[in-house]
């Protein structure tokens, strides 16, 4: 079989082994849980119940603001405790629906009733995956109703499943992928109904054969559908990565992959779709691996949204060493922790737990940039990270922009093959940070003089 | 002989010729400028700070002559500068400018606070600003103390004592380029002469800011109650004080339980 990647990348030790042959356990939690008003991208949902509110697990509790927004539903049934503000995993103080589980889980009406895709239209497809609240699993939260209504369907011809998993750690993608690869295929099946002109790819690592052997199983006799073997090098999944590795095409970073005739879905949220259309299953549990050298019984688990990051380390085991960083989400691109006591959010996958934080190192080896061009080479999406870097130091910012600073995925590649150990990709989400700011300000400074420009006129 | 004799007289006539082209040239070409113009230059301040708002000394000067800017427009100036430039432009400055400072609205220093996490990284507000939670303090609205303002300031006024910035205020002249520079949005302009000042920018609700910071105005309104002047209003569980109305009273800052109200 053909092994497909991109240019650049890195290949960071994969630590896959500490979680990668455990099956996935399902986790029911206890005590209160807690629903963000903003697990996605787009406006934040509006609550539709008050607190004492009866809830039952799937009931929808937030409904979607907008076309691009997403429902919030309750993973369990009890009590609406609260409508508060609380610290979310992303270290934001958001919006949050507090609701005191009863430990029952007893399931809305209608939950779980089995549903013919081929007797529905695309629209009404598409409104039960928006009922579900179904959004990107792997981990940009993207509302899928919005990635499945492209303007032009028949003009699809690739739905990309990702289950390329390439960040170090996490495997709960892959053990899905073993323990449950028809929720995957039947998910791609009905998007396939949707795109009748698209064939699907399964895109995996080589460094998951099981995986691969498992959904090349459960593909036979589909004629539609391939599995694509990828060399293991990270970003690999990265929507613009995968799309060249797969396809060929090469994405400009204003594209959305249906201008290229592509659907990229993780495989975690294929399986969300199965079950959302199929199932009549709203989104309320998903794949979680909670892993590292500081946690007790690394493992997989098939967890409620809304459980508190604490609850599924202690169903790990808990720690069995002083960790010096957690960190929510993988290595490369995840966040470092500072509270536990923090709700799983929809598109959160990992909790790493490490006895050793390199970054602390790396801090203290740090030196000039000797212009190596090391992380040229390795930059995913083709940019000179040692210029951004003289420009973003100088405050530069035009310069910056000039040479495509704001396509910076922030994947930490560059960073990574660092020899002169320097903080490349925090400076860059920083600077993109600044001039995104420093724009919608100059932004909302022009619409204020026009306005005061209209006035005048008025007057 | 005659050598050196006729190199000194070549030399004599081209630098007189010379001379008398230059001459000709100024007169011819002269760029008219106001006197007042450059009167004025030289009563400002010289340090091209930008803070009025024009490119530089030069752009403010042309722009008050040409009457674009008022004549005490000049904020690190003040009302020593406008009287002077009032003279030379043969007006009067009208209302006296008061002097004005910088104020850090956050007291959470590294003893009072507490804090969230250690932190590795670009010693800068704006990066601290990406954590979670954002900076290493446990409470997201307060002083991230790497020192935007410290770095952007050139008048040496601010600096970050114990973690949180403070400011000089002897040196400052309000020109206002730390206010711009922090990230955080807790620096403000103020006048000098009111001594009381709210300490605290948080606008979490008391419980919590209790339990993160021994600092923090807890929004409990006492203030609000005591001002007879009606100065302090309280919004998103902060106090702030209005001092157009403040006259310094200093009760405020007596019933303060959380000591947020303070002399400065």
């Amino acid at each position: 079989m053909r092994k497909k990647s991109f240019r650049g990348g890195v290949h960071p030790a994969g630590m896959k082994e500490l979680s990668e042959g455990k099956p996935i356990q399902f986790h029911q939690a206890k005590g209160e849980m807690v629903f963000p008003l903003s697990q996605h991208i787009g406006k934040p949902a509006i609550p539709v119940v008050k607190k004492n509110d009866p809830v039952l697990a799937g009931q929808v509790i937030a409904k979607a603001d907008g076309f691009v927004s997403a429902n919030i539903i309750s993973s369990c049934s009890g009590k609406v405790k609260s409508i508060e503000s609380r610290m979310t995993s992303a270290g934001v103080i958001a919006q949050c629906i507090v609701i005191d589980n009863d430990g029952a889980y007893t399931l809305m009406d209608g939950i779980g009733r089995e549903c013919d895709y081929t007797q529905l239209t695309s629209a009404e497809i598409v409104e039960k995956v928006r009922a579900a609240g179904v959004v990107g699993l792997g981990g940009a939260g993207f509302p899928t109703h919005v990635k499945l209504s492209p303007p032009h369907p028949e003009e699809i011809d690739y739905v990309i499943a990702n289950g390329a998993e390439c960040e170090p750690y996490i495997t709960c993608d892959d053990r899905l992928m073993q323990e449950q690869p028809g929720w995957i295929i039947g998910g791609l099946r009905v998007l396939l109904h949707l795109f009748p002109n698209a064939r699907a790819v399964i895109a995996i690592e080589d460094n998951k054969p099981r995986a691969v052997a498992a959904m090349e199983q459960a593909i036979a006799g589909e004629d539609r559908m391939e599995v694509m073997l990828l060399k293991t090098k990270f970003p690999q999944g990265g929507e613009r990565n995968l799309v060249h590795a797969v396809t060929g095409r090469k994405m400009a970073s204003t594209d959305l992959p249906a201008n290229l005739g592509c659907i990229v879905d993780n495989v975690t949220t294929l399986a969300a779709v199965y079950r959302a259309v199929c199932l009549s299953e709203p989104l309320m549990e998903k794949g979680f691996t909670v892993t590292g050298d500081a946690v007790a019984e690394p493992g997989n688990f098939l967890v409620k949204i809304g459980t508190s990051f604490a609850e599924i380390l202690e169903a790990a085991g808990g720690l069995k060493a002083e960790p010096r960083k957690v960190i929510i989400g993988g290595p490369m691109m995840g966040m470092a922790a500072t509270d536990l006591n923090v709700p799983i959010a929809k598109s959160y996958n990992a909790l790493v737990c490490l006895t050793e934080d390199p970054v602390e190192k790396a801090e203290q080896q740090m030196t000039h940039c000797i212009r190596c061009g090391r992380c040229a080479r390795a930059c995913p999406v083709g940019l000179v990270p040692q210029m951004l870097n003289l420009y973003a130091e100088r405050k530069d910012y035009d310069r910056y922009v000039k040479l495509h600073g704001l396509d910076c995925l922030g994947c930490g590649t560059c960073a990574f093959v660092c020899p002169a150990k320097r903080p490349l990709t925090q400076l860059f989400k920083m600077t993109k940070g600044v001039i995104l700011r420093n724009r919608a300000a100059e932004a909302a400074k022009a619409k204020e003089k026009e306005e005061k420009a209209k006035e005048a006129v008025r007057v | 002989m005659t050598m050196v004799i006729s190199t000194v007289i070549v030399l004599a006539v081209v630098g007189l010729l010379m001379g008398l082209l230059l001459v000709f040239a100024s007169e011819t070409f002269k760029v008219e400028v106001d006197p007042r113009e450059t009167a004025v230059r030289e009563c400002l301040p010289g340090n091209n700070c930008g803070a009025c708002g024009f490119a530089g000394c030069d752009a403010m000067a042309a722009a008050i002559v040409k009457g674009e800017a008022p004549v005490n427009g000049c904020p690190v100036g003040g009302a020593p500068v406008g009287d002077k430039i009032a003279e030379v432009m043969g007006v009067t400055a009208g209302e006296g400018q008061e002097k004005r400072v910088a104020f850090v609205r956050c007291a959470g220093t590294c003893d009072v606070t507490k804090n969230n996490c250690n932190y590795i990284g670009i010693e800068t507000c704006e990066a601290a600003m990406t954590l979670p939670g954002k900076g290493v303090k446990a409470c997201t609205y307060g002083c991230l103390g790497y020192g935007s303002c410290t770095a952007v300031c050139p008048f040496d006024a601010i600096h970050v004592v114990n973690g949180a910035a403070r400011v000089d205020r002897s040196k400052c002249v309000a020109c206002g380029k730390c206010v711009a520079a922090c990230p955080q949005k807790l620096i403000e302009i103020v006048p000098d002469r009111a001594p009381y000042a709210v300490q605290c920018s948080s606008r979490e609700k008391g419980p919590f800011v209790r339990k993160i910071c021994d600092a923090g105005c807890i929004g409990c309104g006492l203030c609000v109650r005591q001002c007879e002047q009606g100065a302090i209003t309280l919004s998103g569980n902060l106090a702030h004080i209005d001092y157009s109305k403040c006259v310094s009273c200093g009760k405020c800052a007596e019933k303060c339980p959380a000591k947020v109200i303070r002399m400065r």
